[in-house]
C-alpha cells in the first residue's frame, strides 16, 4: 500500500496538517487557559479585598462571631473552596470550615512559604506572587489560592480590644483558594474540540486530496501503466483512450505515438523479413524449376522443328511448347516477385475489378443463360488489393456459380458493401503459441473452415486434445474428447506439455481456470477451460475497436452444396465436379483472401443456391 | 591437329547440354560440351572456340570465371551467358562484364538458335575487323560505333540521357549488323513500364528468327518512336539516332548506369 504514490502524498500532506494543526493548537490552548488563570487571579485577588475590606469594621470592634459568620457565609459560595484568616503565628482564626479553627499552619506550608522561605519574612508581594495552584491530593482538582496580608493600621491598634500592637506590620493573612475545576473543565473542553477539529481537518483534507490524486494521478498512472503493461505483452495495436490535458495527458499521448510508430516498425519489419525470406525461397525454387523445364523445352521445340512435315505430331508437340513456355512465365513472375519483394497490391477499386472479372467470362455466362445482377455500392473507398489475384477470386466464383447453375440458366447476383463489425464475433486467431512458441494452430482441425486453436488436457490419467473456435467470440470449442474433464485437470501445450493456464486470474463467469494463448504480435488471448462458459477476451483486438471491411457477397440460383462438403470445400484437391475441375479453385480463393487479411464464407441451400461472402479490411495490417 | 569447333557448351545439367547440341546441329554448328567449371576452363585453354555459352551457376564454380578466362586469351571467343537463375542482375552484370548476349533458362530451340545466329555473326565481324586493322583499312567500317555520350547495355541497346531528364533507347548498329533484316516489330505501348535487363521489344526476321530486346534502363515508356512502327528498317539506317525506339523517363538511373558501358571507351 505504501508503495502507491497517491497514499505516500496522503501521508505526507497528513503529516504536514497535523503538525500544524498540533502546534497551533498547542499555543492557542496555552493562550486560552493562560487567560482562564488570570481572569480568575483577578477575581480571587477583588474577593480578598472585598472580603478584607468587609471584615475590616468588626474585626476593630473585635467582633468574631460577626467575623466567623461573614467568612462563613463567603465560604459557601460556589466554586470558592475554602476562605480562613490566619494570625501571625500561623493559628487559624477564622475559617470557612468551622472545624479547622485554632488549627496551627506550619510555615513551610504552600499559603506561607512564599513569604517565609528567607528568614525574615517578606512583608510586600506582588499579585502573581500572592497566588498559588495546587493540588490537595494528586488527583483532585487543581486549586487556585491567593493569600492577602492583613496590614498593621492605626485603627488596628488603637481599637479596644489592644490585640495588637503599633509596631507590628502585617497581622495576618487572609487565604481564599477558589476551585479550578470549571477553567479546568473548559481547558480540556477546548482540547477536546480542537482534537476534533484537527482530526476532521486531517481527513478532510486527506480525501479531498484522495479525490484529486485519484482523478488526475492515479488513474491516468494506473491508464498509463496497464498500457505499458499491454505492450509489453506484445500488444502494440494498444492506445490510452482517455487522456487529460496535463502533463499526464501529454505523457499518454506520446506513449500513443510511440507505441504508435513502434507498430508501425514493426509491421514493417515483418512484412520486409516475410518478404526477403519468401523471395530467396521464389528465387531458390525457380532456379531448380528452370532447369528441367530446359530439358522439356529445348526437346519438344526441338521436335516440333523436326517433324514440320507431320501435322499430327505437330499439334500435340505445339501443345507441350506453349504449357511448358506457359510454366516459364508462371516461374517468371515467380523471380518478378522474389525480386520486388513486396506484393503487387495497390490502391484499387474493388467494384472495377469484378466489371472487369465479369467481362472476362461473359461469354461462358450467356451460353449458360447465366444473369449477372450487380448491387453496387458506389461509394466503396479504394483499398490496397492485388487487384489479379482478386480479379482472379471473382472469376473462379462467377465460374463455380455458372457451373452449380448448370444449364438451366439462373442467376449470379453480386453485391458490394462498406460494413463495420467489432472484433468480437470477427477477428481470426491466426497465429498463437504457448509460453515457449510452440504453434497451437490445428492445421489438421478446422472450425467453420479455420485451422482451430489445440489445447492437451490431462485428467485423472486420461488425455486428449480439445480444440477451441479462432474467431474471437464465436465460441464453436470442441470438447468432445470421450471422457470428463475433472476439475483439477490441467491444460497444456501438446508439443511441450507446458500449463497453458493463467496463473492469479479465474473466469469471472465461472471461476473455472482462464486459458491464455500468446497471439504473435497482438497481446494475448484469454478463454475460460470451461465447456460451459462462453467467457472469453483479446485485449488487444477489443482496444483497438471497431474495424471497418468492404464486405462482397456472390450468390447464385445454383444447385447449393450438401451440408456434409461444406465444410470441406476450401480443402485443396476437393471437388464435386468430378473430372472437370482440380479441386484448387476455392483453395486458391482462400489463400488469395487470406493474403488480404480477409474472410470468405459460405452458406448454401440444397437446391436453392449458394452464396459466398467475402471480407476484406480496409487497412492491410499483419 | 587442333580441331575446329564453333561451340563449348559448358552447364552441369546433362540433359541441358544434350539439348544444346542437338539444336545446334541443326543448324549445322559443331559443339563440345563441359559439365563443370574445370573442364570447361581447360577446354577454353587448350582449345579455340568462337563461341561459348556458359552456365552462371555451378556447384565448383561461376559463368563469370569462364568470362574472365576468355576475355584474358589472346584469341576472341563470343561468350553467351545461359542461367536458369535469370535474375535481371545476372543478366545485365553478365553483359557489363563482356559477354555478348545472355539467354534465360528455359528457352526454346528458336530462342537458342536465333542467339547463336546472332553471336556467331557478331564473331565474324570482329574477326573480320581484326584482318582491317592488320592491312590497316581503317576507313572501311564495317559497322558505327555509338556517339560518345551514349551508354550501352553490352552490344545490344543504347540509352542517351536529354537535357529534360528523359532517356532516350535504341540498337547499337553492331547488334543490328548481326541480324538480318526485320521483317515485323512488335513493341511497348505507351505508359508501360520497362526494366533494365528485361525484354522491351522483339525483332521477327527472316527463317523465324525472333530476338528479344533487353532495356538498358528502366523507366515508364512516355513516347514511342511511331516513324519505326511502319518502318523497322529505319533502325538499320539510322540506329542512333532517327532510329530510336522509346524515349522513356527513368525509374532508378543513378543505381543502373552503373551496368552500362560508356560508349566513349570504345574509342580508345
Amino acid at each position: 500500500m505504501f508503495k502507491k504514490i497517491g497514499f505516500r502524498l496522503i501521508f505526507v500532506v497528513a503529516i504536514t496538517s497535523l503538525i500544524i494543526i498540533g502546534v497551533s493548537a498547542y499555543f492557542s490552548v496555552q493562550s486560552q487557559s493562560k487567560e482562564l488563570i488570570s481572569e480568575v487571579e483577578r477575581h480571587a485577588n477583588q474577593l480578598s479585598e472585598t472580603v478584607v475590606a468587609s471584615t475590616r469594621f468588626d474585626m476593630t470592634l473585635n467582633q468574631r462571631d460577626r467575623i466567623q459568620q461573614i467568612i462563613k457565609s463567603i465560604g459557601t459560595q460556589k466554586h470558592i473552596r475554602d476562605v480562613r484568616i490566619l494570625n501571625k503565628v500561623g493559628e487559624i482564626i477564622y475559617s470557612s470550615d468551622s472545624s479547622n479553627i485554632n488549627k496551627m499552619v506550619d510555615k513551610n506550608a504552600e499559603s506561607c512559604f512564599v513569604c517565609h522561605a528567607a528568614d525574615q519574612p517578606l512583608e510586600h508581594l506582588s499579585m502573581t506572587e500572592r497566588t498559588r495552584i495546587f493540588k490537595v491530593h494528586p488527583d483532585s482538582n487543581r486549586v487556585l489560592g491567593i493569600i492577602t496580608p492583613i496590614y498593621n493600621e492605626k485603627s488596628c491598634w488603637q481599637a479596644d480590644c489592644h490585640a495588637h500592637d503599633a509596631d507590628q506590620k502585617v497581622l495576618g493573612v487572609l487565604d481564599v483558594s477558589i476551585s479550578l475545576s470549571e477553567v479546568d473543565k473548559s481547558i480540556l473542553n477546548s482540547e477536546w474540540k480542537i482534537l476534533f477539529f484537527a482530526i476532521f481537518a486531517i481527513v478532510g483534507v486527506g480525501l479531498v486530496i484522495a479525490f484529486f490524486i485519484r482523478r488526475w494521478v492515479s488513474n491516468p498512472v494506473h491508464d498509463l501503466l496497464h498500457a505499458t503493461q499491454q505492450v509489453s505483452q506484445g500488444n502494440l495495436n494498444y492506445a490510452i483512450k482517455e487522456m487529460s490535458d496535463d502533463e499526464i495527458g501529454k505523457l499518454a499521448f506520446s506513449f500513443n505515438n510511440m507505441t504508435k510508430k513502434l507498430s508501425e516498425a514493426r509491421l514493417q519489419l515483418f512484412q520486409s523479413d516475410k518478404m526477403a525470406s519468401l523471395g530467396r525461397l521464389a528465387a531458390g525454387v525457380a532456379h531448380e524449376i528452370n532447369n528441367p523445364l530446359t530439358g522439356v523445352l529445348t526437346y519438344s521445340s526441338f521436335l516440333l522443328k523436326r517433324t514440320k512435315d507431320n501435322p499430327e505430331f505437330q499439334e500435340d508437340l505445339k501443345v507441350i511448347v506453349r504449357e511448358t513456355i506457359r510454366s516459364r512465365e508462371i516461374v517468371k513472375s515467380l523471380l518478378d516477385f522474389a525480386r520486388q519483394s513486396v506484393p503487387k497490391k495497390i490502391e484499387a477499386d474493388i467494384n472495377e475489378i469484378i466489371i472487369k472479372a465479369i467481362s472476362v467470362i461473359d461469354n461462358q455466362l450467356n451460353i449458360n443463360k447465366v444473369k449477372i445482377e450487380k448491387q453496387i455500392d458506389n461509394n466503396l473507398p479504394k483499398i490496397t488489393v492485388d487487384s489479379n489475384q482478386m480479379e482472379q477470386v471473382f472469376i473462379n466464383l462467377f465460374v463455380n456459380a455458372c457451373d452449380a447453375i448448370g444449364k438451366v440458366g439462373g442467376t449470379i447476383t453480386v453485391s458490394t458493401q462498406k460494413i463495420s463489425l467489432t472484433p468480437f464475433g470477427t477477428a481470426q486467431i491466426k497465429k498463437a503459441t504457448c509460453r515457449k512458441r510452440h504453434s497451437l494452430i490445428d492445421n489438421d482441425y478446422k472450425i467453420d473452415g479455420m485451422p482451430a486453436l489445440k489445447v492437451k488436457v490431462v485428467s485423472e490419467g486420461k488425455e486428449g486434445i480439445i480444440h477451441l473456435d479462432p474467431v474471437y467470440g464465436k465460441h464453436r470449442n470442441n470438447f468432445d474428447i470421450g471422457f470428463t474433464i475433472g476439475k483439477n485437470a490441467k491444460y497444456v501445450c501438446p508439443d511441450c506439455n507446458n500449463s497453458l493456464i493463467q496463473e492469479n486470474k479465474t473466469c469471472p463467469k465461472c471461476g473455472a481456470p482462464i486459458l491464455a494463448f500468446e497471439i504473435s504480435g497482438e497481446g494475448i488471448y484469454e478463454v475460460c477451460s470451461s465447456e460451459n462458459s462462453n467467457w472469453e477476451r483479446w485485449e488487444s483486438v477489443d482496444s483497438a475497436g471497431l474495424r471497418e471491411f468492404i464486405e462482397i457477397k456472390v450468390k447464385d440460383t445454383g444447385s447449393g452444396i450438401n451440408n456434409e462438403d461444406l465444410p470441406k470445400i476450401f480443402d485443396p484437391f476437393f471437388s464435386t465436379k468430378g473430372q472437370k475441375g482440380n479441386g484448387l479453385g476455392l483453395a486458391v480463393i482462400w489463400g488469395i483472401i487470406d493474403n488480404h487479411n480477409g474472410t470468405i464464407t459460405v452458406n448454401s441451400d440444397l437446391g436453392k443456391g449458394t452464396t459466398f461472402t467475402i471480407r476484406i479490411p480496409f487497412i492491410q495490417q499483419r | 591437329m587442333k580441331k575446329h569447333t564453333d561451340i563449348l557448351v559448358i552447364d552441369d545439367e546433362q540433359v541441358i547440354v544434350d539439348a544444346v547440341v542437338k539444336i545446334c546441329a541443326l543448324d549445322n554448328y559443331t559443339v563440345d560440351v563441359a559439365l563443370n567449371t574445370k573442364t570447361g576452363l581447360e577446354k577454353i585453354a587448350n582449345n579455340h572456340y568462337p563461341i561459348i555459352i556458359s552456365d552462371i551457376m555451378m556447384p565448383d564454380g561461376d559463368g563469370f570465371e569462364i568470362l574472365e578466362a576468355v576475355k584474358s586469351k589472346k584469341e576472341d571467343s563470343a561468350v553467351i551467358m545461359a542461367t536458369g537463375f535469370s535474375t535481371v542482375e545476372n543478366a545485365v552484370n553478365s553483359l557489363y562484364k563482356g559477354a555478348v548476349s545472355f539467354i534465360p533458362k528455359p528457352f526454346t530451340v528458336d530462342e537458342l538458335l536465333s542467339t547463336v545466329y546472332r553471336v556467331n555473326n557478331f564473331q565474324k565481324i570482329v574477326e573480320k575487323q581484326k584482318v582491317l586493322i592488320q592491312q590497316q583499312k581503317n576507313d572501311e567500317i564495317l559497322f558505327v560505333a555509338c556517339p560518345t555520350k551514349y551508354l550501352r547495355l553490352g552490344y545490344s541497346t543504347w540509352m542517351f540521357q536529354e537535357r529534360e531528364g528523359t532517356v532516350l533507347v535504341g540498337m547499337c548498329d553492331i547488334y543490328m549488323k548481326t541480324i538480318d533484316s526485320i521483317q515485323q516489330i512488335e513493341l511497348l505501348n505507351h505508359e508501360e513500364e520497362i526494366a533494365q535487363g528485361i525484354a522491351c521489344a522483339s525483332f521477327i526476321c527472316a527463317n523465324d528468327r525472333n530476338h528479344r530486346i533487353l532495356a538498358p534502363l528502366s523507366g515508364r515508356i512516355v513516347e514511342v518512336n511511331e516513324t519505326i512502327k511502319n518502318d523497322p528498317n529505319l533502325i538499320e539506317k539510322d540506329p542512333y539516332f532517327d532510329g530510336w525506339i522509346y524515349r522513356i523517363i527513368p525509374a532508378n538511373y543513378d543505381y543502373e548506369i552503373k551496368y552500362l558501358i560508356p560508349c566513349s571507351s570504345d574509342r580508345l
